[in-house]
């Protein structure tokens, strides 16, 4: 039943044409479908001569509002594959009962789940999240740039050749059968021979350098870049939570690094850190890698926490409540999402007063995050509440994360997690506050922010639509899920032997096509809007009355953000220029110092995907050779001084009088 | 220690179970177990959710009131613009979720030490103590790829995917994995607990109602993980003793040899029985020295708490060409593993049960920088060991 | 955000600076190479971690008091601590704007790295020959991952010195080049103090164990 080692080539390593997975054919039939779309995409690119400028201005592009909008970008495409993952394990849990295997075999099956997980998380809401917070906190700040806009190029090219590496392993080779977390001693090489596990292991190293790199970068930028007068406690709520999710990316990511190394390592050199024999202990690695989990979950959740706050403070009309309460609710949850991590293992075997010491600490932070909720609440109290499609998403975020929250506490007590733990009940909680929280997060921001980025707003109908599909298609998908993991049912099961469950997967299948019918919605929301963008126009820059920076600025904003850098006064810097009569300047522009663009953080991210797949398929020339070349263009690149220029002011003066008519003409 | 049936557990029949079975019309097995720990457990998640609902619930009618009262065309609102502070509000939000969480807390604290699943039983019920002579039955299971194996060593015999237990009397599972993580659980009985191999993992519980129930693998384990499933059967004395006598008749003895042939990798086992086991083969399968020539983990880890072999050691290393096998080390093609060094030390307390409860690999827990266990372990009286065994993480 | 300016009460208040302060060049360079230094801290202290945790397992094979040969590692560590001191000197070059002096102590700290490198490959080699290569057990793992990982870092600081005595020989101690030096001094300082670490935690406390 282990499978054999392949026999490995000088040349080829371990790839050979075995490594085509010819004999599924739900992945051939996939493979067409993306290659007939490649090539059509390829072509269109082609005919409209659209690669210069796609190379000059958006591939090499230093601006943080590009560099954030490539993130979006990539963020959704690789949600759709997330998302096929999860509508082939919905359909397979509701077919696979009385005795049918259903149509995915265990091989695949593990490898889907496995990938939905790998991929929602590390390339779905991580570059949604590093997405949002490239394009809006220097805009929020009133800074013309991120710190370091060539790292932040670069960043976004590792992310990106980590989804390469994992959507490679679709059609290459296979992807890990381990679970998300790739748990030792599953993950070693006795028991997972294959390629599967180190497509996940360089696809994450890949993805993480980049990760890292961009926490680095912002929190620098949001430390050194504010405009003059944006002390600390002044700054918009949005930034404070950017601030502390990159904190907790650069003090938790470099654990990833160092566990997944070492189960490279176990791989790749026989080390025995997590091996069964020879001193090893899996229990390390389960340890390790819930250090960096749980901050995680936390990366992703709190800078949507600063997007409710903004969302709700702007359609309320209102200043938030309680925004000192709501920065050391941040700050308290940050330093305390390392204190926790214990959570997702009682069932290991600790003490009854280490179990009990990481349940408490897990329900302390219920206290802030409840505080934050409280917040909102008492947001809009006393407000003008306008129910656009960004404050529409806040309240569904709201009811379901308070659910969500709840479930999690009672998670969080050890003897009530012996029959929940790896129960559907907890699947049921994670989707509950992940597409309850982080999701409809970030689908209130995309509403909210997307007339900024683009100069007009999203259609209103075609986002009903997806809202009305997308909430109750998600009760209809979960709540099935909550009731089985109370009748004791488990996750990862690829076939079921109590036929009375069927009913309840079914259920859940169809609300999984309820929320397809919101995502396709939103697609559609997205054309219709494109296609009508006329319309759709707004000229102000500032469709919702809002109250942070961003909004005082044109939409889309120039490349220099600011044609001078706002000073700030009060903590909601634009509503209080706003209602203190302040002035758009119309004349005495300066030069503005600007980095210029490059194509080296393409070259080195590309060169450092191809090292990943190199290792990943034994092919130690390539591996020795890339190394090389990435070692000498990254030399190379440093000895390129001239790095800058300057928009002279003339160009300057001339965007800005566009915009002043534009103004007038509105 | 015998605890009043606590308030939860009426509240559960009263309100809870009718709005569950109304919903859903199912078996809610974790609401309504057949083991006095998983009935705690399940009263727990009842509480729990009772005390959160009373922040909850008023916070989500707030949130839709507040919604709904202060819509942009409700005119006749009140609008203050500029209001965002209030120190008692800010009081209050503070302190209601604080005051939940203690009481939380509180519970969490108590409850995780009563059931812990360490913790030898005190009660098989509400005001059912259990008495001093009563000695729990022993079930040793081991999670194999993919099927479970469980050894009686009082009754002798051993079962695969399979285990029954008398209904009233305390059980003490010990268990332990051959190749990778699982765990062990039986939702009608009392929760679950990681089995890992070269670890053994306790746990106490007890059934209190008669019946078949569902067991299986919680934890994702590989490709036949989904099939890792086994009846519990909770029954009577007489009916434990033909279950036992059943196993007797079906003959056949489960030998370290036929362990390493049942411990290759199979899915979806049929039900198997053994009428005997070699003695100590659940110690050599925690130790991970079921194989011949294998240095047992309890003796390397007291070579290593004495500082190791040496270089002496460095040639210790044997090569199997077993490529199939489930267990040892992948390293240059076949499989490695550190052979005994002596044949009458490497015993497993055959017939010796203090020895069992040494420490299994307790060297993990304690590097370099920390302190050193005593080189030689103590013998420990069987009764106390129980609850002495050090944990990993404790 | 250096300097908030109050407006008097009867001045109007000042929505924008109309003056264009482009930040110097490596502003924020400083800031966000110390934050690097600390997340790759994080790693070292993982790696840490796991030698404390893993480091008694020899799995019935050597230990550190069988392997470990003192006086080796006190020279290697002498190797690195004036390898950090020599660059101290070059810094001090740097500030006194000669670059003929930073040019030469930079070649010495040169020497002083691959010195300490060389001896590290060298007892890496003769474990590996005897059979106590990092296979052998988890505590061989963790010393060699967590000693690897300082020598990896190490060869990388070389690579880089050589790259910044060519760039500091072709174009002077420009600013540009003046930042670069203070960041490869950070860093060189940095795995110095790691390497106390290791030398202190691994190699002494193994003798002593």
């Amino acid at each position: 039943m282990i499978p054999q080692p392949a026999p490995v080539s000088p040349i080829l390593g371990k790839l050979s044409l075995d490594a085509l997975p010819l004999h599924e054919p739900i992945v051939v039939a996939t493979f067409c479908g993306v290659a007939i779309g490649g090539i059509g995409l390829v072509a269109a690119l082609t005919y409209f001569k659209l690669w210069g400028y796609l190379w000059k201005n958006w591939f090499t592009s230093v601006d943080h509002k590009k560099i954030g909008i490539m993130y979006m970008i990539l963020g959704l495409v690789m949600f759709l594959r997330g998302f096929a993952d999860a509508l082939m394990m919905r359909l397979q849990q509701a077919l696979a009962f009385n005795g049918s295997e259903g149509y995915l075999n265990a091989h695949h099956f593990d490898q889907v789940f496995t990938a939905h997980g790998v991929i929602m998380i590390f390339f779905v809401a991580m570059p949604f999240v590093t997405g949002l917070m490239n394009y809006i906190v220097p805009l929020q700040i009133g800074a013309r740039d991120v710190s370091f806009p060539f790292l932040n190029n670069f960043s976004f090219w590792m992310t990106t050749g980590g989804a390469v590496l994992v959507m490679a392993s679709l059609f290459v080779g296979e992807f890990a059968q381990t679970g998300w977390l790739a748990y030792p001693p599953l993950s070693g090489i006795l028991y997972s021979p294959g390629v599967g596990v180190d497509y996940y292991l360089w696809a994450l190293q890949v993805a993480g350098v980049g990760t890292t790199l961009s926490g680095i970068n912002l929190i620098v930028t949001i430390l050194k870049l504010r405009a003059p007068g944006m002390s600390l406690m002044k700054m918009p709520v949005f930034t404070w939570t950017s601030l502390c999710t990159n904190v907790l990316i650069v003090a938790s990511f470099p654990v990833l690094t160092a566990a997944l190394a070492l189960l490279g390592l176990d791989r790749y050199a026989h080390t025995n850190f997590f091996t069964n024999d020879f001193g090893g202990s899996a229990m390390m690695y389960v340890n390790l890698i819930w250090i960096w989990g749980h901050p995680e979950v936390y990366i992703l959740i709190l800078p949507l926490f600063g997007v409710f706050s903004e969302v709700t403070s702007t359609f309320s009309g209102k200043k938030l409540f309680g925004y000192s309460s709501m920065v050391y609710a941040t700050i308290v949850i940050t330093i305390l999402s390392y204190l926790v991590w214990l959570h997702h293992f009682f069932t290991m075997g600790s003490g009854a007063s280490v179990n009990s010491f990481f349940g408490i600490t897990t329900m302390v932070i219920s206290i802030p995050t409840g505080a934050k909720i409280f917040n909102w609440l008492f947001t809009m109290y006393r407000g003008r509440i306008r129910f656009e499609l960004p404050m529409m998403w806040t309240i569904a975020f709201m009811l379901t994360f308070a659910i969500g929250g709840m479930t999690g506490v009672m998670l969080a007590i050890p003897p009530a997690d012996f029959v929940l733990h790896n129960s559907l009940f907890l699947i049921a909680h994670f989707h509950n506050v992940i597409i309850g929280g982080v999701l409809f997060g970030l689908f209130a921001a995309i509403n909210f922010w997307w007339p900024k980025a683009f100069g007009f707003k999203l259609n209103e109908f075609w986002g009903k639509v997806s809202f009305w599909c997308w909430v109750p298609g998600f009760w209809l998908a979960f709540l099935p899920l909550y009731i089985m993991g109370l009748m004791g049912v488990t996750r990862r099961m690829r076939v079921f032997d109590d036929p009375s469950l069927q009913i309840f997967f079914v259920v859940a299948a169809l609300g999984a096509a309820l929320i397809a019918a919101g995502i396709g919605a939103m697609l559609v929301q997205f054309a219709v809007s494109i296609w009508k963008r006329e319309e759709l126009k707004d000229v102000t820059g500032d469709p919702w009355g809002g109250r942070t920076l961003e909004w005082a600025t044109s939409s889309p904003p120039p490349e220099y953000n600011f044609a001078f850098t706002p000073v700030i006064h009060d903590l909601d810097a634009w509503y209080d220029m706003k209602s203190r009569g302040c002035e758009r300047p119309l004349t005495g522009f300066k030069d503005i110092h600007m980095p210029s663009n490059t194509g080296a953080g393409v070259i080195l991210a590309g060169i450092s995907t191809l090292i990943g797949f190199a290792l990943i398929w034994h092919i130690w020339w390539l591996v020795g050779v890339s190394f090389v070349a990435l070692i000498g263009g990254a030399i190379f690149h440093t000895f390129n001084y001239n790095r800058d220029f300057d928009i002279p002011a003339e160009t300057v003066a001339e965007t800005e009088a566009a915009r002043t008519r534009q103004l007038a003409g509105a | 220690m015998p605890r009043p049936r606590p308030l939860s557990a009426r509240l559960r029949a009263l309100l809870t179970l009718p709005a569950f079975a109304l919903l859903c019309g199912c078996d809610m097995v974790v609401l309504n177990p057949a083991g006095d720990v998983a009935r705690q457990q399940g009263d727990l998640v009842i509480v729990s959710t009772l005390l959160m609902l009373l922040i909850i619930v008023p916070v989500m009618a707030l949130v839709v009131l507040f919604a709904w009262r202060y819509r942009e065309s409700n005119k006749e609102a009140t609008y203050s613009p500029d209001w965002d502070h209030s120190t008692s509000l800010e009081l209050v939000i503070w302190s209601a979720p604080l005051l939940i969480i203690i009481c939380l807390g509180a519970i969490t604290w108590v409850s995780t030490h009563l059931l812990d699943p360490y913790r030898p039983l005190s009660r098989t019920g509400p005001n059912q103590p259990v008495a001093a002579n009563v000695k729990p039955l022993e079930v040793q299971v081991v999670a194999l790829d993919w099927k479970w194996l469980f050894i009686y060593p009082e009754q002798g015999i051993a079962t695969v995917n399979e285990m029954a237990a008398p209904v009233g009397r305390p059980i003490r599972f010990r268990i332990s994995a051959s190749s990778v993580m699982n765990s062990f659980y039986i939702p009608a009985l009392a929760g679950q607990i990681y089995a890992m191999p070269a670890m053994e993992t306790p746990m106490n519980a007890v059934f209190d109602k008669t019946g078949v129930f569902q067991g299986l693998s919680a934890n994702y384990s590989g490709h036949g993980f989904s099939k890792m499933r086994f009846k519990a059967h909770s029954l009577d004395q007489a009916g434990f003793d033909a279950w036992v006598a059943e196993a007797k008749k079906a003959g056949g003895n489960l030998d370290r040899a036929g362990y390493l042939q049942l411990e290759r990798p199979s899915e979806g086992e049929p039900v198997r029985r053994f009428a005997g086991v070699e003695a100590g083969l659940f110690d050599r399968v925690v130790n991970m020295c079921v194989q011949q020539g294998k240095m047992c983990m309890h003796q390397m880890m007291m070579l290593d708490a004495q500082g190791g072999t040496g270089k002496a050691g460095l040639h210790n290393v044997h090569h199997s060409e077993d490529k199939t096998s489930a267990t040892g080390t992948h390293m240059h093609g076949g499989k490695s593993f550190v052979g005994e060094l002596c044949a009458d030390q490497q015993d497993v307390a055959v017939g010796a049960k203090p020895q069992t409860a040494r420490p299994v690999k307790q060297a993990t827990l304690t590097g370099a920088g920390l302190k050193q266990p005593s080189a030689k372990p103590t013998p420990i009286a069987p009764s106390v060991a129980s609850e002495t065994r050090p944990r990993p993480f404790s | 955000m250096s300097t908030t300016t109050i407006p008097a009460a009867d001045e109007p208040v000042r929505f924008y600076d109309f003056d264009e302060h482009p930040h110097p060049e490596g502003y924020s360079t400083m800031l966000g190479f110390w934050i690097y230094l600390m997340s790759d801290c994080l790693i070292f202290a993982i790696l840490f971690a796991c030698y404390a945790v893993l480091g008694g397992n020899f799995a019935g094979g050597p230990g550190p008091k069988d392997l470990f040969d003192l006086p080796l590692v006190a020279l290697n560590t002498a190797m690195l601590l004036f390898s950090s001191i020599t660059y101290g000197f070059a810094m001090l070059g740097m500030a006194k704007g000669n670059k003929t002096q930073v040019l030469i102590w930079l070649a010495i700290t040169l020497v002083f790295g691959g010195c300490f490198l060389g001896i590290e490959l060298y007892e890496f080699s003769e474990l590996i020959h005897e059979g106590a290569g990092p296979w052998r057990s988890a505590f061989l793992s963790s010393f060699f991952t967590l000693v690897g990982t300082h020598g990896l870092h190490v060869t990388f600081g070389s690579i880089w010195l050589i790259t910044l005595m060519v760039q500091v020989s072709r174009f002077g101690l420009t600013a540009a080049n003046q930042r670069r030096l203070a960041c490869l001094s950070l860093f060189w300082h940095f795995l110095d103090v790691i390497w106390i670490g290791v030398f202190t935690f691994v190699y002494l406390m193994g003798m002593l164990r």
